[in-house]
């Protein structure tokens, strides 16, 4: 049995910013190893575990998403041992004065962002919100160690060292979607111990967050008869509107929308009820906002299904995920997959 | 080039009381995009007798085969979306209160103070708005606030629930020469494919995508554009007609589209740049059939064609529009003749594509 | 190759209209290539070598469509009312010059401005094209144009209104003149509709299904007055791309190409756009996803009439190209 908090910490510990999630993805490989038939990696670099299934060839599959990439920064200049910085994926740049980072240079350096003090910004941003390029990141280092160590296009990470709070959630950086991650692990494990008729391709995806590219490319090598992704979602918090977000530790959502099949929806909620994991229905009219967006429009269309895992303070240092949404978001997609039989997509049809 | 055909022995299809009807029937059924059974049902019940192929894909687009006679025949797509904008109830507040997120694009002043229906039991409601007496002058400065606003379905009907699906409420009616009623857009798009079907020509294969979820992201035509892997893709939609007068009488310079002006070609909107072969073809088909048509004024805008041509290794494709008053909103305008010679023309063009329009490399 | 860059950039080409510029350049590439075709959306593809052994199928794209205008409105004196085909920014489009595909030529001009601290919008603007009625107008709505604006040769820097990305095509068939020998089967590229969103290389990689994928593109640069922040700067070599606003580099394919250019001691800067995005988007997402990456050149003020390029930077941006086509790829 995978111990779930432990490997959390570990994933959430591993640098792999998006278009760079090599080392994640070594670490993804050791957890699935023993869970796993085979490994194999996309051209992009995303992980794809093969657990066959029981049923006779040619077997149905399902590939089952999490995408590995991490948020974070990029090195764009050097100015008197200072670097200049841009974003990798969505942050709100208020939040990052202050914060412990990693410059990974030609070795990997601690260093922390600052703003320039107001009286260095120009007139119309006193008083106002500082934007990211008038931000630094200062590594104590003097320059000339600095610029032989550092070069224009290095990824900068969040340093925030994991921790679990007295409530069994864990708090790091990275936790979207490494929680994920930790979920699908957690689903491997579960369906060792039981028969499953179907093929599953586990995939730890690359790229989710810049252009869904690991979701687009590895479905399209693939092509299961179904899909499942599994991101985070926005938990309850203070400051956060009340009708956007679901609560935390009373298990994961389940999403319904355009993006999702009805018939799965409906299965995945039979299954829940089944086996009284907590869930709440989660509506998303448009978009996802997940590796689903990807792969529901991939060749001839994929059925698709969202499952979301609530996370206080998305994409900033110090998210914060219940364990138990982690592991009832892995249990309930196992119990799912065991009760997949060879006649299921022709069960999967229209209700029209 | 295209052969020419006698104006004389060519007859396209009519648009008679009957394609009225099926009209009327598409345009008063529910379908917000990702949400279609409702007019999927109709168009397979339609279409099942001219068929030599149905498939309901995972999405729940409809792709229909009819085949030629001959043994390669041109393979043509000919694509129009079955959804509408609409509105998803997101969360239940109680007393038949909900909060709710728009599908497609829709804004809030169109939507305060209309009648409704929701979910597939149409269970009818209101999004209603205070009283003018209880806003202020400052207030009413401002557009109407989305965040303001929710579905109201009366306090008893326990019949509606989150997730479901919202249209508006609003009859079908003939004006004269026009036709007013919800979701023209694309409805229109919707029968006359199927009017195409029923009468098709005998020179392609007609690949026929009655395709899902194109209001909020052409989705479902990229998968139909790779299953059914055509020649050639022509688009059939209901564009905006914006010819009002202008605040000050001077002269209207972005109409996109004239009501009564014809079939409205594409060249370029957001998504595509249609292929210039098919603009000539179009545009020499209907000026040999004596058709009126018009240019849609490039600009912002766009149809499922701008997946389509992209899809496999590129799909020249080309979009025609029946131009349509007032559309995302509870009503829409358009007119008859505009209809029929939109059937007309693309009907027309159909039966005279020949291989050799592909032949010649894209200008 | 200055001659070889005039006549490129001097024909024209807007994005869905690339049938003149792609015959000038079919007459340059046919004598290298085993193999030349137009795709269905108009993309020129040449294919050079046989894959050996240690080879690859490596797509090459360089955009032949340049920014352009499309007619939306013939007004009753006249004037032409018209919308853009790509990044056209009403900054740079009063008093400029366009062309017209059958060759009307004319004028932009602006609405009267209430407040003159205030850019025009597109709609504000039209085209004169000497008329005095609609029916004198040589041009109709959905008829398309192109800027003009004479090459301008500053010696080591070259002027043009569509060194983007036309500098890039001739950089692909400079090196396909030179290339002697490659291990790799190469497919050159002259995308058609980048500058409307990478269509055509969208549509050409999936058809090619290569194994790696390489753009060659202009990137913004920061070395102008009160710039910017951008850590690239002209006549300081190649920039080899990391990200850009639509794609993250395969940092295999960067170091490929860091290695490449330190091995044949040719200048590099490493680059990291803030916006915009290339044909290695499209690559690198086609099919089951392909290593993609660029090399780009160096261009001040892109999208203008006076886009700026530094005639050393094209040179080793050639040498590096052959130094890269010439070996087998060690990742």
């Amino acid at each position: 049995m995978t111990d779930i908090p432990n490997l959390l910490k570990q994933l959430i510990s591993t640098s792999g910013l998006s278009g760079h999630e090599t080392p994640v993805r070594q670490l993804i490989e050791e957890a699935w190893k023993p869970l796993t038939h085979e490994l194999t990696f996309s051209r992009l670099g995303s992980l794809h575990g093969l657990c066959c299934g029981a049923g006779a060839p040619p077997r149905p599959s399902i590939l089952i998403s999490a995408h590995m990439d991490a948020i974070g920064l990029m090195v764009t200049g050097i100015a008197d041992g200072f670097l200049r910085l841009t974003s990798v994926g969505g942050i709100d740049a208020r939040i990052l004065p202050g914060q412990l980072v990693t410059v990974h240079g030609r070795q990997d350096l601690p260093g922390v962002i600052v703003s320039l003090p107001e009286r260095l910004l120009p007139p119309h941003l006193r008083g106002q919100a500082i934007p990211l390029e008038y931000m630094l990141v200062d590594t104590g280092l003097l320059p000339e160690r600095v610029k032989r160590l550092v070069r224009v296009g290095d990824l900068v990470s969040f340093a925030q060292q994991p921790f679990e709070t007295a409530a069994e959630t864990m708090v790091g950086h990275t936790m979207d979607n490494r929680a994920s991650v930790a979920a699908l692990t957690h689903c491997l494990s579960e369906l060792k111990k039981q028969t499953h008729a179907w093929d599953v391709w586990a995939v730890a995806s690359v790229q989710e967050e810049v252009t869904l590219g690991g979701a687009f490319t590895s479905t399209y090598q693939l092509r299961p008869n179904l899909a499942i992704a599994v991101d985070v979602t926005f938990a309850s918090s203070p400051g956060s509107p009340s009708h956007r977000t679901y609560p935390m530790g009373e298990g994961p959502t389940l999403v319904m929308g355009p993006n999702i099949h009805p018939v799965l929806f409906k299965t995945l909620k039979e299954t829940a009820e089944r086996l009284e994991i907590p869930y709440s229905m989660e509506t998303a009219p448009r978009h996802t906002g997940t590796d689903a967006y990807a792969m529901q429009i991939v060749a001839e269309g994929i059925p698709c299904m969202v499952i979301g895992i609530p996370l206080r303070y998305m994409h900033t240092p110090v998210e914060m995920v219940a364990i138990k949404d982690i592991t009832r978001a892995g249990r309930l997609m196992a119990e799912f997959i065991a009760g997949l039989d060879a006649d299921f997509m022709s069960r999967l049809t229209w209700d029209d | 080039m295209a052969k020419t055909s006698s104006t004389e022995t060519y007859s396209p299809p009519r648009i008679g009381a009957a394609q009225i009807r099926l009209l009327e029937r598409l345009c008063n059924s529910a379908a917000v995009s990702g949400d279609e059974g409702a007019v999927r049902k109709i168009v397979l019940e339609q279409v099942r007798p001219f068929a030599d192929e149905i498939q309901v894909d995972a999405l729940g687009n409809v792709l229909v085969t009819r085949r030629g006679q001959g043994k390669k025949c041109l393979r043509v797509m000919v694509d129009a979306h079955m959804d509408e904008v609409g509105l998803m109830l997101t969360i239940d507040e109680g007393n038949g209160i909900y909060r709710f997120d728009i599908v497609g694009g829709l804004d809030a002043s169109v939507l305060a103070g209309k009648a409704i229906l929701v979910g597939k039991e149409r269970i009818p409601g209101v999004i209603g708005f205070k009283p003018i007496h209880l806003t202020d002058a400052e207030e009413r400065k401002h557009p109407i606030a989305m965040e303001t606003l929710r579905v109201d379905v009366g306090p008893a009907a326990n019949k509606v629930k989150v997730g479901d699906r919202v249209v508006f409420a609003a009859p079908f009616v003939r004006l004269g020469p026009s036709l007013r009623g919800k979701a023209m857009d694309d409805r229109l798009g919707v029968t006359t494919l199927i009017e195409l079907l029923k009468n098709a020509p005998k020179n392609i294969d007609l690949l026929a995508a009655f395709t899902v979820q194109e209001e909020i992201g052409l989705r479902g035509a990229r998968v139909a554009a790779f299953a059914l892997n055509p020649d050639l893709a022509l688009v059939l939609d209901s564009t905006p007609a914006y010819d009002l007068p202008t605040w000050d009488d001077s002269e209207n310079t972005r109409y996109n589209t004239r009501l009564g002006g014809g079939p409205a070609i594409y060249v370029a909107d957001t998504g595509t740049l249609s292929d210039p072969r098919l603009i000539r073809h179009l545009i020499d088909t209907a000026e040999a059939l004596g058709v009126p048509y018009q240019i849609r004024q490039p600009g912002s805008g766009g149809t499922d064609a701008g997946v389509i041509h992209k899809q496999l290794a590129g799909i020249p494709s080309v979009s025609v529009s029946v131009p349509g008053r007032y559309h995302h909103s509870p009503v829409s305008i358009i007119r008859l003749s505009d209809w029929q010679n939109t059937l007309t023309l693309v009907h027309a063009a159909l039966t005279r594509l020949t291989p050799e329009l592909l032949a010649a490399e894209r200008a | 190759m200055k001659s070889l860059i005039q006549k490129l950039v001097e024909t024209i080409g807007p994005s869905g209209y690339e049938a003149p510029i792609r015959e000038v350049i079919r007459a340059e590439v046919a004598p290298y290539a085993d193999l030349v075709q137009v795709d269905a959306l108009g993309s020129l593809i040449v294919r050079k070598g046989k894959s050996a052994k240690n080879g690859r199928k490596i797509m090459l794209a360089a955009h032949m469509d340049e920014i352009g205008v499309v007619v939306t409105h013939v007004d009753e004196n006249g004037f032409a009312r018209f919308s853009n085909l790509g990044g056209v920014s009403p900054r740079t489009c009063y008093g400029g010059r366009v062309r017209f595909l059958n060759g009307a030529q004319g004028v932009i001009g602006s609405d009267r401005m209430e407040d003159l601290t205030k850019m025009p919008t597109l709609e504000q603007l039209f085209i004169d094209l000497g008329a005095s009625n609609s029916k004198d107008t040589r041009v109709r709505t959905g008829d398309v144009a192109a800027f003009e604006r004479p090459f301008v040769d500053l010696g080591s820097r070259m002027v043009s209104k569509a060194m983007d990305d036309r500098i890039g095509v001739a950089i692909l068939i400079e090196a396909l003149r030179q290339l002697k020998d490659t291990p790799h089967q190469l497919f050159f590229v002259f995308s058609v509709q980048e500058e409307v969103g990478v269509r055509g290389a969208t549509a050409a990689a999936y058809g090619i299904d290569p194994d790696l994928g390489l753009a060659v593109d202009v990137t913004g640069v920061g070395d102008t007055p009160k710039a910017r922040k951008m850590d690239v700067g002209l006549g300081k070599g190649p920039a080899i791309k990391v990200r850009d606003g639509g794609m993250l580099a395969d940092p295999r394919v960067v170091d490929w190409m860091v290695k490449a250019a330190e091995k044949a001691h040719l200048p590099y800067q490493m680059e990291v756009l803030e916006g915009g995005s290339t044909d290695a988007r499209a690559i690198q997402l086609t099919r089951a996803g392909v290593p993609a990456g660029c090399l780009s050149v160096p261009c001040r003020y892109v999208h203008s009439p006076s886009e700026m390029v530094d005639t050393g930077d094209v040179q080793n941006s050639v040498r590096l190209l052959l130094e890269l086509l010439s070996h087998p790829v060690e990742f």
